[in-house]
């Protein structure tokens, strides 16, 4: 079983290095000691001084209202498209196929620069608005994915019971697809959400004066000098994107053990 | 009459179904083409414009843009682009692989948690995560400290070079790595191994020769995912390397950023994008499969 030992060996060295660094972030947070190699004792005065940083609340509000609204619209067009692409197999959807999957391609720095080009050519003030529309735009593809994944399992002779019965569409979409349909959709919004929180390099380039995000904002920390405040605020964002991300997955797994 | 009847019932539900595609394709269909497909276009067209003086866009066509980014030293800056990703991408390749296999063989009970702790760390934010790295780097930090308690020369200094761009670099698409290579490892036949070295051959060479080409497509889209996004690297070499480091994302950035002369930024782009549609495109011109084994790794992480 040597080889069994060897890829033992590689696996807890590479989990040892996914961690170690996270572990030394949340140590540092805690640590009344600037940057040092030594601890200095157990402190919370780097998440006082996070909670008394107003530009840092500002930015907290921009991330959650920019991830709000790109959820929100990126769950509905990628519902909409993932539905297409299951329903129908026709030549517009083999077309939108290719369209869906293209932005998972592409880096985040060329849909960066890509939308900063059509916002400046199109003479749009960079903001919020800009903000939203660039997260929703990488946000669909990851939705759309998401929900067709779910759709495979779907019955639809389900909805043409129901019509030979007598309800309308509004009655089908109320009480059957969107309560079957609801876990899908709510892992796809997860998602978005997730990756809209998340989000820096794009935010960077399409984002104006009154749209700092929070990864932003550590950014622009980060490159003058590295106030140790961003210790604790790393260590709140973790848990926050965390609690969303683990959310997430149950809501999958509840899904698939129906 | 009864036929004729028939017959346009079939036109209305043919012609309500059609309705039904359209309506529900183009939202999505005309918001990727406005936010996604014409921006795309637009690095390519932009990069044949000048900037005004005011950081936009001149309104006439020129090849100065390009002259100038042609003439300038952008080649060592793509080769160095290049062999960066290449090397963060066989580094992710060597761990990736020996970890998919221990996952895959591991206990069906242990296993989604064994992946669990892999993806895990994709759950931070990547602004973050170079954080982490910045304190474990740092000059004042406990690595460097313990190295030069176990007697290397003071003189080492961790951060602020491509060495450790490339180690941050592999941390952050090392856990995109392992997905395909175990999604690809846990369908594989362990029996055939098994069977190779009950024919003589030595446990590396059974590795090597059976399991490694078993698990072929697992690698290869684990090697786009890790190759294509490092192309686009931008805030692991700006804030983990040295002056001298920079990548293609950082031309693109401090040209659209700093000198706001967008169209040299579209021009630099633009090579950036043809130098990742190539491999991408020979890759899913084999065949469809390959797609989504790509889109599966890539929507991995996220899940």
């Amino acid at each position: 079983m040597k080889s069994r030992f060897t890829s033992l060996l590689v696996t807890l060295f590479a989990l040892a290095f996914l961690y170690i660094p996270i572990l030394t972030l949340v140590m540092q947070s805690f640590n009344s000691s600037r940057f040092g190699g030594e601890w200095k004792g157990f402190s919370l005065k780097w998440y006082e001084a996070l909670f008394n940083d107003a530009a840092i609340l500002d930015a907290t509000l921009n991330t959650l209202i920019i991830a709000f609204c790109a959820t929100i619209l990126s769950t509905i067009l990628g519902t909409l498209s993932a539905w297409a692409l299951h329903r129908f197999k026709t030549k517009l959807q083999e077309a939108n196929y290719t369209l869906v999957y293209a932005p998972l391609i592409m880096p985040d720095i060329l849909m960066g620069i890509s939308l900063l080009l059509l916002f400046v050519s199109m003479g749009a003030d960079l903001g919020l608005a800009t903000v939203v529309i660039a997260h929703t735009t990488f946000c669909v593809s990851y939705v759309a994915f998401t929900v067709l994944a779910r759709l495979q399992d779907f019955d639809f002779s389900i909805i043409q019971a129901a019509q030979d019965l007598g309800a309308g569409w509004g009655r089908i979409i109320r009480q059957i697809l969107l309560p079957l349909l609801w876990p899908g959709i709510a892992a796809g919004a997860m998602m978005a959400f997730t990756l809209s929180m998340d989000d820096f390099v794009v935010t960077f380039f399409v984002g104006g004066p009154g749209s700092t995000t929070l990864p932003v904002k550590v950014f622009s920390m980060m490159k003058h000098g590295s106030p140790a405040i961003i210790n604790a605020l790393s260590v709140i964002f973790m848990s926050l994107t965390f609690t969303v991300a683990i959310a997430g997955q149950i809501i999958t797994n509840k899904k698939s053990h129906k | 009459m009864a036929d004729l009847h028939l017959k346009n019932n079939l036109a209305r539900s043919f012609s309500s179904k059609s309705f039904v595609e359209i309506f529900l394709t183009m939202p999505t269909a005309l918001w990727l083409v406005l936010f996604f497909v014409i921006p795309s276009i637009l690095i390519f067209t932009i990069a044949f414009h000048c900037a005004d003086s005011a950081g936009g866009i001149g309104s006439e066509w020129t090849l100065e843009t390009v002259k100038k980014v042609a003439s300038s030293n952008y080649v060592a800056i793509l080769w160095r682009t290049i062999w960066v990703s290449a090397a963060v991408t066989v580094i992710c390749i060597l761990f990736a692989v020996p970890v998919g296999y221990f996952i895959a063989c591991a206990n069906r009970k242990i296993r989604p948690w064994l992946l669990l702790f892999f993806v895990l760390p994709l759950w931070t934010n990547f602004l973050i995560r170079i954080f982490a790295w910045r304190l474990v780097l740092h000059p004042d930090g406990f690595l460097r400290k313990s190295l030069i308690f176990c007697g290397m020369s003071d003189e080492v200094f961790l951060l602020n070079n491509m060495g450790a761009v490339i180690a941050v670099t592999v941390y952050t698409f090392l856990p995109f790595a392992i997905l395909p290579v175990y999604a690809a490892a846990e369908k594989f036949n362990f029996a055939l191994l098994e069977a190779a070295r009950d024919l003589g051959a030595s446990r590396f060479k059974a590795f090597y020769s059976v399991f490694i080409p078993g698990i072929k497509k697992g690698i290869i889209t684990a090697l786009l995912i890790v190759f294509v996004p490092a192309l686009g690297s931008y805030a692991i070499p700006d804030l983990i390397g040295g002056v001298s480091d920079e990548l293609i994302g950082n031309k693109i950035a401090l040209r659209a950023m700093q000198n706001r002369n967008l169209p040299e930024a579209a021009a630099y782009a633009a090579v950036l994008a043809i130098i990742i549609i190539a491999p991408i495109a020979v890759w899913f011109a084999f065949n469809r499969k390959n797609l989504r084994a790509f889109i599966k790794a890539r929507m991995g992480g996220e899940r």
